[in-house]
C-alpha cells in the first residue's frame, strides 16, 4: 500500500538553529543566518526516510504567532490553514524560557507538535540541565534533545515526527496554559457561545478561536466574517462585550494580561524543569560586544567593516574579472572564427554573448559583496548594525534594520529589495522599497568608470565618491519626504533581539552566498539575455541603410592603394604602411558603424526623445543608451559602446577617445551620471517591487517617481553648471 | 523610575508597561515582563537605542519606548 506523503512543518524563534536543522534533513541549499527573519520564504524538501515520504516545510522564524509581521502572519497561517501532519518546534535549549512563548502557543493551535531542544550542547556547556521527561510530560509533547549543526538527535527527532503522525491528537485539556480565573471564565463563555452557533466542521478549534477574539485578533475576525456568514456579527459583538467587561475589570487590555499569563505558566514549567548550576560562565558575546558596540570604537568598526567589505569586494573582485573579460573574449573570438558571415552570426557574438558577457563580469563583485553580507549576518553582526543605526536611520524615519537592505543596495537591488522582508511594518516596507534604488547598484559602476574615467581622468575616484555620497543624500532627503508626506503614521516598535555572535559555518555562507547570486544569474539568463537581443534587433535592423558615403568602396580603394605602395622586401617600410593601411580601414568602418547606428531604428528611437534628454546635456546616443538602461543597466555601457561605434569595453582607449569626440563635455557627463545615479531602476528590480509590495501601483509610482527625479537633478547640475559657466 | 532612566550596568526589575497595544505585546512577547529582572548592558554610542538583557537574552529598544516602562532598581 502506497503510504500517505507526511508533511511535517519547522517552525521556531529566530536565531534557534531553525534553518540548520532543515538543511542537514533535506540536504537542500538554504540560506542560514543570525539576523531576525532572515528565513523570509516558505522552504521545502521532499525526504524518503524510515519508509516514509515526507515533505520538511521551514516555516520564517517566529517569537510568537501574535500576528504582527509578514513571518508570523505566514507561519500561522501554513498552520491553521494547511493543517501539517506535525508541527517540529525548534527550541534553542539555552535559552528555554523565551522559546517555550512560540511553544506554547503551538500547544494552543491544537496541531500536533514536537519540541526540538536544538542547541543542547551551548545549554549544557552553559550549565543548563533540563529534564526532558519532565518537560514532555507537563505540556503532553514529546521532547527531543537535537544539535543541529553537528547532525545529532535528527534521526530520533523524524522517528517522533512519524510516531505523532500515526497516533491520534491528544493534548489533555488540564496540560494546556491556565489564564487567570476572569480570562477563563469569558473563554469558557465565548467558546460556548461559538459551539451553539457554528456546526463541528468550523475550521478552528472553539477554543482557540474564543482566545484570539478575546485578544482582538484582525486576522481571526475577518476569517470569522468570511467563513461564518449568518452569526459571525453575534460572535464578533459577543467577544467585544467581553473584552470590554474583562478590560474594566483587570484594569488593561485582556492580550496584555493573556500574555503575562502565558509567561507565568511558563515560569512555572521553567522551575520544574530547568535546573541551572552555578557555573559561572564566560559570556564572550557579551565581551565581544564591549569592543563592537563600544561608544568610542563602535563606530569606527563599523565604517571599517564596511570599508573593507566594499574592498574585497571590488578590489579582490578585479581579478577574477579580468579572467572572465578574457574568456568571454575567447568565446567571442572561437564563434568569430567557427561561424560564416551571417545575421545569426551577429546576433551570437554581437547581441547575445556581447551582451552576457559584459554582465557575467559583474558576477565577481556580487559573489563577493553577497559574501561579506552572509558573513555579517551569519556571525550576528548584522543586528549591531542596527543598533548601532537606528538613531540615524530613525532620522529619516525608517527602522535601523533599513540599513541593511539599503546596504545592499549597493550591490543589487532585487535582492535588497527582497531582504526588506526583514522589516515588521509595511509602512517601513515600501518607504526602504523606494529609497533602495537611489542607493547606486553595481551595475551603475561601469558607467561612472566610463564616464568619470573619461572626463575626469585624475579626480574619478573622487567624482564617483560624490555620485555614491549625492544617491545616499536623495535617499535621505526623499525618506524624509515620504515619511512626512505620503507614509505618515506610528513607528514600528525596534524591540529587537541581540542574538549572540557565533562562529559561522563555512558551508551555510556559501549557501547563503550562493542563494542570492542565484537571483543575480537568474536575472542575467532571463531578463538580460532578452534585452540584449532586442537591444542587438534594434540596433542592426532595418538591413539595407542608405548610406550618405560608399564605405566598402572607400575601404577596398585603400586596400589597393596601399597594396601597389607596399613594397616585398624592405620589412622596415612595408611594416609601417600595412600599420597605416590598418588605421585607416579601422576609421572608415569605425565612421560606418556609426551611420549604421544613427540611422537603425534604435538610433530613430534615440532622435525621437532627444528633445526630452537635451536640457540636461544628453545627446540622442546617450538618450537611447538611458532608454535600454531599462532592461539592466549593465547595458548602457555596452549600448554606448555600439552607438560611440567603439570598440571595447568601459575601460578601454577606444570608447574614451569616442566620447571625448562625441561633443560631451565634463559637465554634461556629470549629469548623465547622477541621470544614471537616480533613473528608474532596472526590469528585475521593477519585478521585485511589484512582488513585494504586492502590487503594480508601487512599482509605477517607483517607475515615475525615480525618472523625475533624475530629471529634475539633473537638470539643475547641468543648467546651473552652465550657468556659473563649466 | 523610569527604565530610560537606568544608567549602564544597573540591576532591575519591570513593574509596569504602558504605551500603546503593540508595542506593549512586543515588549511582552520579547520576555520584558511584569516582575521580569533586567540588567542594563549599554546605550548605544549615540544613546538610543539602549541594550538590556532579560531572561538569558539580549533586547534592543528604543529609549523612547523604554520610557513606557516603570521599573525599581534591585541593589
Amino acid at each position: 500500500m502506497e503510504k500517505r506523503q507526511l508533511r511535517i512543518a519547522l517552525s521556531g524563534n529566530p536565531n534557534s538553529g531553525k534553518t540548520t536543522i532543515f538543511n542537514n534533513l533535506t540536504g537542500t541549499r538554504q540560506k542560514v543566518g543570525n539576523w531576525p527573519g532572515v528565513t523570509v520564504e516558505k522552504k521545502e524538501g521532499d525526504i524518503h526516510k524510515f519508509g516514509h515520504d515526507m515533505r520538511i516545510i521551514d516555516l520564517p522564524g517566529t517569537y510568537s504567532l501574535t500576528p504582527f509581521s509578514i513571518e508570523e502572519i505566514v507561519a500561522r497561517d501554513f498552520i491553521i490553514d494547511e493543517n501539517p501532519d506535525v508541527v517540529i518546534d525548534i527550541i534553542d535549549a539555552s535559552n528555554l524560557e523565551r522559546n517555550l512563548y512560540l511553544a506554547n502557543q503551538l500547544r494552543e493551535l491544537d496541531c500536533k507538535v514536537i519540541f526540538a531542544l536544538n542547541m543542547a550542547d551551548v545549554a549544557k556547556s552553559r550549565g543548563f540541565k533540563i529534564d526532558a521527561k519532565k518537560l514532555s510530560e507537563l505540556l503532553g509533547v514529546p521532547v527531543i534533545f537535537t544539535v543541529g549543526n553537528k547532525n545529532k538527535g535528527l534521526d530520533d527527532l523524524l522517528k517522533a515526527a512519524i510516531a505523532l503522525a500515526e497516533s491520534p491528537l491528544e493534548i489533555p485539556e488540564e496540560r494546556r496554559v491556565r489564564y487567570s480565573n476572569d480570562i477563563e471564565s469569558a473563554i469558557g463563555e465565548l467558546r460556548d457561545f461559538i459551539k451553539c452557533r457554528v456546526d463541528a466542521a468550523f475550521l478552528y478549534n472553539p477554543r482557540w478561536t474564543a482566545v484570539k477574539l478575546l485578544e482582538d485578533d484582525k486576522i481571526i475576525k475577518d476569517r470569522i466574517r468570511e467563513k461564518v456568514t449568518a452569526e459571525s456579527e453575534n460572535i464578533l459583538t459577543k467577544a467585544e462585550k467581553l473584552r470590554g467587561k474583562l478590560a474594566k475589570r483587570l484594569d488593561d487590555d485582556p492580550e496584555i494580561i493573556m500574555t503575562d499569563d502565558r509567561y507565568g505558566f511558563i515560569a512555572g514549567t521553567i522551575k520544574e524543569v530547568l535546573s541551572a548550576s552555578t557555573l559561572q560562565r564566560v559570556d564572550i558575546s557579551r565581551n565581544i560586544d564591549l569592543v563592537l558596540t563600544n561608544r568610542f570604537l563602535g563606530f569606527p568598526i563599523f565604517i571599517f567593516f564596511i570599508w573593507a567589505m566594499f574592498q574585497v569586494t571590488f578590489t579582490l573582485g578585479a581579478y577574477p574579472m579580468e579572467w572572465i573579460d578574457a574568456g568571454v573574449g575567447f568565446v567571442s573570438a572561437f564563434f568569430e572564427y567557427v561561424l560564416p558571415a551571417s545575421l545569426l552570426k551577429d546576433l551570437i557574438v554581437d547581441g547575445i554573448i556581447a551582451g552576457v558577457g559584459s554582465i557575467i563580469i559583474f558576477l565577481p563583485n556580487i559573489l563577493l559583496l553577497f559574501f561579506c553580507i552572509a558573513l555579517f549576518e551569519d556571525t550576528g553582526y548584522m543586528a549591531r548594525a542596527a543598533f548601532l543605526m537606528d538613531k540615524i536611520m530613525h532620522l529619516i524615519g525608517l527602522h535601523g534594520k533599513s540599513f541593511i537592505p539599503m546596504l545592499m543596495g549597493f550591490g543589487c537591488s532585487v535582492p535588497a529589495i527582497i531582504a526588506t522582508r526583514s522589516l515588521e511594518s509595511r509602512k517601513d516596507r515600501i518607504l526602504t522599497i523606494l529609497i533602495t534604488p537611489f542607493m547606486s547598484c553595481s551595475a551603475k559602476l561601469p558607467v561612472y568608470i566610463a564616464l568619470a574615467g573619461t572626463f575626469f581622468a585624475a579626480h574619478a575616484g573622487t567624482v564617483i565618491f560624490i555620485i555614491y555620497l549625492f544617491g545616499i543624500l536623495v535617499a535621505i532627503v526623499t525618506g524624509r519626504l515620504f515619511r512626512t508626506a505620503l507614509l505618515r503614521g506610528e513607528d514600528a516598535p525596534f524591540v529587537m533581539e541581540l542574538p549572540p555572535y557565533r562562529v559561522p559555518m563555512m558551508k551555510n555562507l556559501l549557501i547563503h552566498m550562493w542563494d542570492r547570486s542565484k537571483m543575480f544569474l537568474k536575472k542575467m539568463g532571463g531578463i538580460i539575455l532578452v534585452g540584449s537581443i532586442v537591444i542587438w534587433v534594434l540596433s542592426s535592423f532595418p538591413q539595407n541603410i542608405h548610406y550618405s558615403a560608399d564605405y566598402d568602396a572607400q575601404i577596398a580603394k585603400a586596400n589597393q592603394s596601399y597594396e601597389q605602395q607596399i613594397m616585398p622586401g624592405k620589412a622596415d617600410h612595408e611594416n609601417r604602411l600595412r600599420q597605416q593601411k590598418d588605421d585607416l580601414i579601422r576609421k572608415i568602418s569605425i565612421a560606418k558603424k556609426a551611420e549604421r547606428a544613427e540611422k537603425s531604428y534604435i538610433g530613430r528611437i534615440g532622435k525621437v526623445i532627444e528633445p526630452l534628454f537635451e536640457p540636461i546635456g544628453i545627446d540622442w546616443r546617450g538618450s537611447v543608451a538611458l532608454v535600454t538602461g531599462f532592461v539592466a543597466k549593465e547595458i548602457v555601457i555596452s549600448t554606448m559602446g555600439v552607438l560611440y561605434a567603439a570598440e571595447g569595453d568601459a575601460e578601454s582607449d577606444a570608447m574614451r577617445d569616442a566620447l571625448k569626440k562625441s561633443g560631451m563635455t565634463p559637465l554634461s557627463a556629470f549629469s548623465m551620471m547622477i541621470f544614471v545615479l537616480l533613473y528608474v531602476p532596472c526590469l528585475a528590480t521593477i519585478g521585485a517591487i511589484t512582488r513585494e509590495t504586492g502590487s503594480m501601483k508601487w512599482a509605477l509610482f517607483s517607475v515615475v517617481f525615480t525618472t523625475g527625479v533624475a530629471w529634475g537633478m539633473s537638470f539643475v547640475v547641468y543648467q546651473g553648471g552652465r550657468f556659473l559657466g563649466f | 523610575m523610569r527604565l530610560n532612566e537606568m544608567r549602564e550596568g544597573q540591576h532591575g526589575r519591570i513593574l509596569r508597561i504602558g504605551g500603546e497595544s503593540r508595542l506593549r505585546r512586543r515588549i511582552l512577547e520579547m520576555g520584558l515582563t511584569k516582575n521580569s529582572e533586567i540588567y542594563i548592558e549599554k546605550y548605544a554610542p549615540l544613546k538610543d537605542p539602549l541594550e538590556l538583557s532579560v531572561r538569558g537574552c539580549h533586547v534592543s529598544l528604543r529609549v523612547k519606548e523604554a520610557a513606557e516602562i516603570d521599573v525599581e532598581e534591585l541593589k
